[in-house]
């Protein structure tokens, strides 16, 4: 589950990490309001940033041609003239793809004086199943393109996870990052606490990028989390009720949060064949094998090992939303399941949804010649295979026809 | 011979009185499982279907029949107490079947695990099955949710971190007359228990193993770990197929683990590792395992 950037600076500041002043808001008038106080409490700037889960915000281009998703404003009335214009606005990012995303949500914050950009994240280090934070001298930038332009600018660091994370190690890293004087520690500080908001909050990714040296109007520097990132493990919300209540569902596709209720798990995709399977890896499979056939796959969609009825017919009803699909495939391995059960579904899917689309169904495993003549009774026009690669030639002629 | 599993292995399970693993450890049962103990909390004395006794813990049960492995179907939140519980108690497999463990409890089993003798296979797996001699490979020895007839005995070792894909290969190798010494689900987690590669040594070190199927997907780097050292070191054939060409990048494709993110775990990276290794890669999962047929 991804948070937004306000949310991720909330866990962080929970966790004892300097983040730059400020609030959310989905209101212009509500911005003008918390720019107003930031004014009032002496910063000369103040940063308006639009809340999507996205990167590239700042160089986005909002569909009626206003440009920028995060501006610096120098007094309140000009927080609240851009405030007006993007908020409800939709904006292109180079991640949010021709669509866009509608902006609900503005995060008003201090313009600090930035004196120098980090990069900081913890992630799992799949390698060796212990948490890993990467540091880097260069920030503000994309850390891929650093790991191949300039390497040697990346630091990384392995943490017993059993231990955890050391202050003399935090040090290190701090120094490694070119921190001197009074700044190795509250470098540490602020190191430490997003490994603690990595681990304690079930993160899968913490990513504050940039991480900089900031300095007040009296001249005194310190070092804040800019900008953050925050993924988390879906698996671990039971014990995190608060950040479970940060799930924004403007964020997530319609029906993937609709296939969600039903237990399955889809993810639309741009092509025009459909397919339904039970599997995250045979449906991985599927999908590749349409594509391997010339065909482009329209979703990926894994109705879980036991395939009921009512999951294949919300499974139906769901694909068939998509508007650019042109054919189905079902591709079902029952294993344990009986596949005339599956078989049954599938014909009392296709009858609920009154299925006009051609459909390409493979069956096998247990029961398979009692399922199929389900199948061949059922009056529905549907094409057989035997054969996950026939099944997926056969549906890319008929999306192709 | 086999690996990890023998046809009279004597096998405990741990949440014998939930629904999903009541059913799995029926079919277990009934496939000539030797399923001697189960195990959940406060209902020590019960039977399971009047003949497999139940007990409070993993140690007393171990104690008093004699298991060597267990098959855990306990829910996500108590998972990782009862591997841990599992190791502590000796046992020489663990094979964890729970789907939606949190990473930090396995990134912790993991590290607390480490340099006991307890192999872990999974989480998020569909466990292990080492066939029998019997009609529809019954008499062997079946660890999970996989259907045991689809299997044949024989001496091809298969392992992947999908569950229904394994399946598919194990399908596709008994249709063509090839029989399996042992199917091994690693799962689809980022933290598993054990790697393609761990497997893979333990397929190359048994003399009952004649071939080798690796199934990966896109994520992580486990197969391009495996394919390098079966580049140095297998001495057998190894044919395999990678899911996910198609993933788009920064999603999880249902597994928590099949995610390419930062431009890393593509299918690509992965397919042209194990070509490199001269592992025969299938084109499509139709073709599983034609491909090892090739290099037989």
């Amino acid at each position: 589950m991804n948070l937004h950037e306000y949310q991720a600076k909330q866990l962080l500041a929970r966790h004892g990490v300097e983040v730059p002043g400020g609030q959310p808001c989905t209101t212009a008038n509500e911005a003008r309001a918390i720019a107003e106080k930031l004014f009032a409490e002496g910063q000369e700037m103040v940063v308006l940033k639009i809340q999507i889960h996205s990167g590239g915000r700042g160089k986005g281009v909002f569909k009626d041609g206003f440009k920028g998703g995060v501006h610096l404003c120098k007094s309140s009335e000009d927080v609240h003239k851009k405030a007006k214009a993007m908020l409800g606005n939709t904006i292109v990012t180079k991640q949010t793809g021709e669509a866009g995303r509608q902006v609900h949500t503005l995060l008003v914050a201090s313009g600090e004086k930035i004196v120098d950009e980090f990069y900081l994240a913890v992630l799992l280090d799949r390698e060796t199943s212990q948490p890993l934070i990467m540091a880097s001298r260069e920030g503000g930038v994309d850390i891929e393109e650093v790991a191949e332009t300039n390497p040697d600018a990346i630091v990384k660091l392995q943490v017993d996870p059993l231990l955890g994370l050391q202050p003399y190690q935090a040090r290190n890293l701090a120094k490694a990052l070119g921190l001197g004087g009074k700044l190795i520690h509250s470098g540490a500080k602020l190191i430490a606490g997003v490994y603690r908001t990595w681990w304690e909050c079930d993160a899968t990714m913490v990513e504050i990028n940039p991480l900089c040296i900031i300095e007040s109007p009296n001249g005194t520097q310190k070092i804040a989390a800019v900008d953050a990132k925050i993924s988390i493990d879906g698996n671990a919300l039971h014990r995190h009720k608060d950040i479970a209540e940060m799930r924004d569902l403007n964020e997530e596709a319609e029906l993937e949060v609709e296939a969600s209720k039903f237990d399955l798990n889809y993810i639309k995709l741009d092509g025009n064949v459909a397919c339904l399977v039970n599997g995250a890896g045979l449906a991985m499979a599927t999908m590749d094998a349409i594509k391997h056939y010339g065909g482009e796959p329209a979703n990926f969609l894994d109705v879980g090992g036991s395939a009921s009825t009512e999951q294949v017919t919300a499974a139906f009803q769901i694909v068939l939303k998509d508007p650019n699909v042109k054919a189905i495939l079902v591709n079902i391995f029952g294993g344990i399941m009986n596949c005339n059960t599956i078989a049954e579904g599938v014909v009392a899917a296709a009858q609920a949804t009154q299925l006009k689309l051609p459909l390409v169904v493979r069956l096998e495993g247990n029961n398979v010649v009692a399922g199929r003549k389900t199948l061949a009774d059922s009056g529905l026009t549907l094409i057989g295979a035997d054969s996950m690669a026939e099944a997926a030639q056969k549906v890319v002629a008929e999306a192709a026809a | 011979m086999a690996i990890l599993l023998k046809p009279d292995t004597k096998v405990l399970i741990q949440g014998i009185t939930g629904s999903f693993g009541g059913r799995h450890t029926q079919l277990s049962l009934e496939y000539g499982t030797q399923v001697v103990a189960g195990v959940t909390p406060g209902k020590a004395g019960q039977t399971f279907e009047d003949t497999v006794p139940i007990f409070d813990g993993v140690a007393e049960a171990a104690r008093e029949t004699g298991a060597t492995a267990s098959a855990i179907f306990v829910p996500p939140p108590f998972a990782a107490d009862a591997i841990l519980e599992a190791v502590d108690a000796g046992l020489e497999l663990v094979v964890a079947i729970t789907e939606g463990i949190p990473v930090r409890d396995m990134i912790e089993v993991k590290a607390a695990i480490t340099g006991s003798a307890t192999r872990l296979i999974g989480p998020n797996c569909p466990g292990v099955v080492t066939p029998g001699t019997d009609e529809d490979s019954h008499g062997g020895c079946r660890i999970g949710i996989a259907p045991g007839y689809i299997h044949k005995a024989g001496d091809i070792g298969v392992v992947s971190r999908s569950g229904t894909l394994t399946y598919e290969a194990v399908w596709q190798l008994t249709c063509n007359d090839l029989g399996q010494s042992t199917c091994v689900g690693i799962g689809g987690d980022p933290v598993p228990g054990s790697t393609h590669l761990d497997i893979i040594k333990l397929f190359n070190d048994d003399p009952d193993t004649r071939g080798i199927i690796m199934i990966g997907e896109i994520g992580g780097s486990a197969e391009e770990e495996a394919a390098e050292w079966i580049k140095a070191n297998c001495n057998k054939p190894v044919a395999g197929f990678i899911a996910g060409t198609t993933a788009p990048p920064g999603r999880r494709m249902g597994h928590a683990g099949a995610i390419i993110s930062g431009g890393k775990g593509t299918a690509e990276a992965k397919i042209a590792a194990m070509e490199a290794a001269g592992i025969s890669v299938a084109e499509t999962p139709s073709q599983m395992a034609e491909a090892l047929m090739k290099i037989l």
